[in-house]
């Protein structure tokens, strides 16, 4: 009887299922993941989130578990003011100039002080948030997408600055100063288009 | 239960699907699902473009093979340094900063980096920086005035820089040959090579 516990529950669970629930809009849920699916497919924003997560990872714990909050947090809160908002706002030469900065400070590798490093995440964080905010209020983004572009900045940052921290070979740690090199050239290209 | 065929033919089976679904992955129709117009292009042309002269992947493979010969700090400063100045260079030839001399400059920076691989040239770490970043305004100068029309600005420079970055990540394996005496020759061999193809390109760009 005992062993038939088990292929008796599966079964029940087969035959007992409800709606899938397939299309996420009937959900609510749908922009939630719409919001993921930005910060994902955004290769501006996610760069920053990269750049700051390499930098706070570079400045060791502390710095790391300040920027896990800060990030997110000051993004939704760019996002709230956003929301109110009429046109969709969007500062291009402002957001490759962060890469630039963030970029150069990851390659440099000078452990910049843990207030340089949650200073520079406030702002890059309000300013795209409230991008985003702009651009939830004219979409079906809303506050739900906004809460899904910060959960996964929080996800984003507690990987890369968890796995930077973890870091220990020199070759590494040369690894991620090139891939610093690489945001900062990227953000020089983009003030340059910018510019054009 | 009967097996299914001896083991190495299942091994061999295994190999053969192996290849197969390597095959597939690298078939390039089959990755271009949606190509929305502007975006792959951007990021596949910046992606290409290092790559399409012969000039500028000489000149990239010799920093990352000049950066090994000199061994740490050299062989991460000057990988990094190239793509940030290369940077500005395109930066420059993006906002329609004229240049003079970009096609001399860049043929004389395979020629110059070639030499510096040939002669295991070991100068100040702060002096290969500057040289390496004094070349590399020229062949971002060259970048960003040759960028389509239509390429996606943000994915374009991505894959530019990635791009360079690979080659000269490529330099830098090749350039760990420099552990055995036969591989210090065979680097100082290629650096040869890479001056004198650089001599040709620097002669046609003068001519």
């Amino acid at each position: 009887m005992k062993r038939a516990v088990y292929p008796l529950s599966l079964a029940w669970l087969l035959l007992s299922t409800a709606q899938a629930q397939a299309h996420l809009v009937t959900t609510g849920l749908g922009p939630f993941y719409d919001g993921i699916s930005h910060v994902l497919l955004s290769p501006d924003e996610l760069l920053g989130v990269t750049g700051l997560a390499l930098l706070a990872g570079q400045g060791g714990v502390r710095c790391s578990r300040l920027l896990l909050w800060t990030l997110p947090v000051a993004w939704m809160l760019g996002g709230l003011l956003g929301l109110h908002q009429s046109a969709a706002v969007s500062l291009p030469v402002v957001s490759s100039l962060a890469l630039i900065v963030i970029g150069a400070l990851v390659a440099c590798d000078w452990r910049v002080q843990a207030a340089v490093v949650i200073s520079l995440a406030g702002m890059f964080g309000a300013l795209h948030g409230y991008g985003n905010g702009t651009v939830a209020a004219q979409s079906t983004l809303g506050m739900t997408g906004l809460l899904g572009i910060s959960a996964t900045i929080f996800v984003l940052v507690a990987l890369l600055a968890a796995f930077t921290v973890s870091l220990r070979p020199l070759w590494t740690r040369a690894a991620v100063r090139v891939a610093g090199s690489w945001i900062a050239a990227i953000g020089l290209l983009l003030t340059g288009w910018a510019l054009r | 239960m009967q097996r299914c065929g001896s083991p190495p033919e299942l091994k061999h089976w295994h190999l053969r699907c192996v290849w197969f679904l390597t095959l597939v992955a690298l078939w390039p129709v089959s990755a271009w699902a949606h190509v929305e117009s502007g975006q792959a292009g951007g990021l596949l042309s910046g992606m290409v473009h290092p790559v399409s002269g012969l000039d500028h992947v000489l000149a990239m493979l010799a920093v990352g093979l000049w950066g090994a010969q000199l061994g740490a700090p050299a062989v991460w400063v000057l990988p990094v340094a190239f793509p940030m100045v290369m940077a500005l260079g395109g930066m420059m030839g993006l906002m329609g900063l004229g240049l003079s001399g970009v096609e001399v400059g860049i043929a004389t920076s395979a020629m110059a980096l070639g030499t510096m691989v040939l002669l295991e040239a070991r100068p100040p770490l702060w002096l290969a920086t500057v040289l390496v970043g004094f070349f590399a305004i020229f062949h971002g100068h060259a970048h960003g005035t040759e960028l389509p029309e239509d390429a996606s600005g943000l994915l374009y420079s991505m894959g530019f820089v990635i791009a360079t970055g690979l080659l000269h990540a490529c330099g830098i394996a090749i350039g760990l040959l420099h552990r055995w005496p036969a591989g210090r020759v065979a680097l100082r061999c290629g650096g040869a090579m890479a001056a004198a193809t650089g001599v040709r390109f620097l002669w046609r760009a003068l001519g």
